[in-house]
């Protein structure tokens, strides 16, 4: 197998049915006679996944016979939810998990109104839905609930 | 995990992989090139990113301070990771900063091996905790200010510097509409509320003059602008308590501080000097 097909198939520790390439946080995998060189992505600044991927990464070239690899650090360009590929967001969706719609451009606004929530539910896919917290259980989630169901579910945010 | 229960997991001493943070901590700038484009000076990039780093730093600290406390679940979760990302931003500016600065400094060295008045952080963030309107009020006027450096630094010089800002200004935008709009939720809610968020407000306000202290002086007003737009929702008017004085001149960047940071070092560091080397 090549390296980049054993690096493909690294799940995100946070979000175990993405892999890193669904995440979009697989940069690139280059593969020369000195080794591997495995280039990652952070979602947010302080996401304590990183170090995890970084482990899985060498673990899992390891395994598959690759002795050499460095795994570096891009930071730029930043990362966007919009590089979460159309697999990735079907995979999430099925998890219960709502995936984000378009990363918002431009000049950042002040928000001082609770956002409108633009998600349908992952369970009864009603469009009533509401943001309960801009803040869930990882860095680049946010709590919705469902006025219709009434099941709250995490949306990957925006960004 | 192989585990029958939680404590047992956690006295395990193989897998290191699985922990992300404690001291210890793993160099997140690994592999990424250290050298300075041409004409940039090595000691004052170092001190910027120290000096941004330790605002991070010491406001998540004080964010952390508040794990457990907070008023409600939502907002627990939410004071954890705006705490978070500022651990994040404030770990890759400590490891950009050892690697231009010569000293070659780990993020560790910077936390955990410097004296009070070594670090560069403004007074603001240091502070002792208050009530919960007393966070809204510093962590409103810290993101708004916080973020209008950062988007200045998006463009800065240095590609590390600015691809952390990029970065930093996705992550503080979120901090900013959760302040703004706790602001305007206590100072337009209740008579008790609205004393609540107007004393915090006044708390925290002798420091403001401080941020902007030395700086271009639009970010000054653009600082206004958004804090007028968020005190007008609130029905608050801006605070007229004086202004904190400086000491002799100097204030927290220049590493004088309030007695309140010679504690928050103590709490900070202790456990590190204690066990050097110690990981966990």
């Amino acid at each position: 197998m090549s390296a980049l097909t054993v690096a493909e198939t690294v799940v995100d520790p946070e979000l175990p049915m993405l892999t890193l390439a669904d995440l979009g946080v697989l940069r690139s995998v280059d593969e020369s006679a000195e080794g591997v060189v495995v280039t990652l992505t952070p979602t947010y600044l302080g996401c304590p996944a990183l170090e995890t991927m970084r482990a899985d990464l060498v673990r899992a070239l390891a395994s598959a016979g690759y002795a050499d690899v460095e795994v570096r650090t891009a930071l730029h360009p930043a990362w966007s939810s919009d590089w979460i590929s159309p697999a990735g967001k079907a995979k999430l969706a099925e998890a219960g998990i709502a995936p984000p719609g378009p990363a918002p451009r431009g000049p950042i606004p002040l928000t001082l109104t609770a956002p409108a929530s633009n998600v349908a539910c992952p369970r009864c896919a009603s469009t009533r839905t509401e943001i309960l917290s801009e803040f869930g259980s990882t860095a680049c989630k946010a709590l919705v609930r469902c006025r219709d169901c009434g099941e709250p579910f995490e949306r990957v945010k925006e960004i | 995990m192989p585990f029958d229960n939680a404590y047992e997991a956690l006295a395990d001493a193989h897998d290191d992989a699985r922990w992300a943070y404690g001291t210890g901590f793993a160099d997140p700038l690994a592999s990424v090139p250290a050298d300075v484009p041409d004409g940039v000076s090595r000691p004052e990039l170092a001190r910027l990113c120290v000096a941004l780093g330790d605002d991070a730093l010491v406001m998540s600290h004080r964010l952390q301070q508040w794990c457990t406390n907070a008023p409600e679940l939502e907002d627990e979760v939410a004071l954890a990771n705006i705490g978070l990302d500022l651990l994040g931003q404030a770990r890759w500016l400590y490891t950009r900063a050892g690697a231009v600065d010569g000293t070659g400094r780990s993020e560790d060295d910077f936390a955990f091996l410097r004296s009070e008045s070594e670090f560069l952080n403004v007074r603001l963030v240091e502070l002792p905790n208050g009530d919960f309107a007393e966070l809204v009020a510093r962590l409103l006027v810290f993101s708004t200010w916080r973020l209008a450096v950062l988007t200045r630094l998006v463009s800065y010089v240095d590609p590390v510097v600015a691809a952390i800002a990029a970065k930093g200004v996705k992550e503080v935008t979120y901090h900013r509409d959760y302040a703004a709009r706790w602001c305007v939720r206590l100072g337009d809610g209740t008579a008790y509320s609205r004393e609540r968020m107007r004393a915090g407000l006044d708390t925290v306000w002798p420091f403001v003059w401080e941020l902007f202290d030395r700086a271009e002086p639009d970010l000054r007003v653009e600082f206004d602008e958004v804090l007028g737009r968020v005190l007008s929702a609130a029905t608050l008017a801006v605070p007229t308590v004086a202004d904190r004085a400086d000491v002799l001149g100097k204030v927290g960047r220049d590493g004088v501080h309030t007695e309140a940071m010679g504690y928050l070092i103590a709490d900070l560091q202790s456990v590190a000097r204690a066990n050097p080397g110690a990981v966990w």
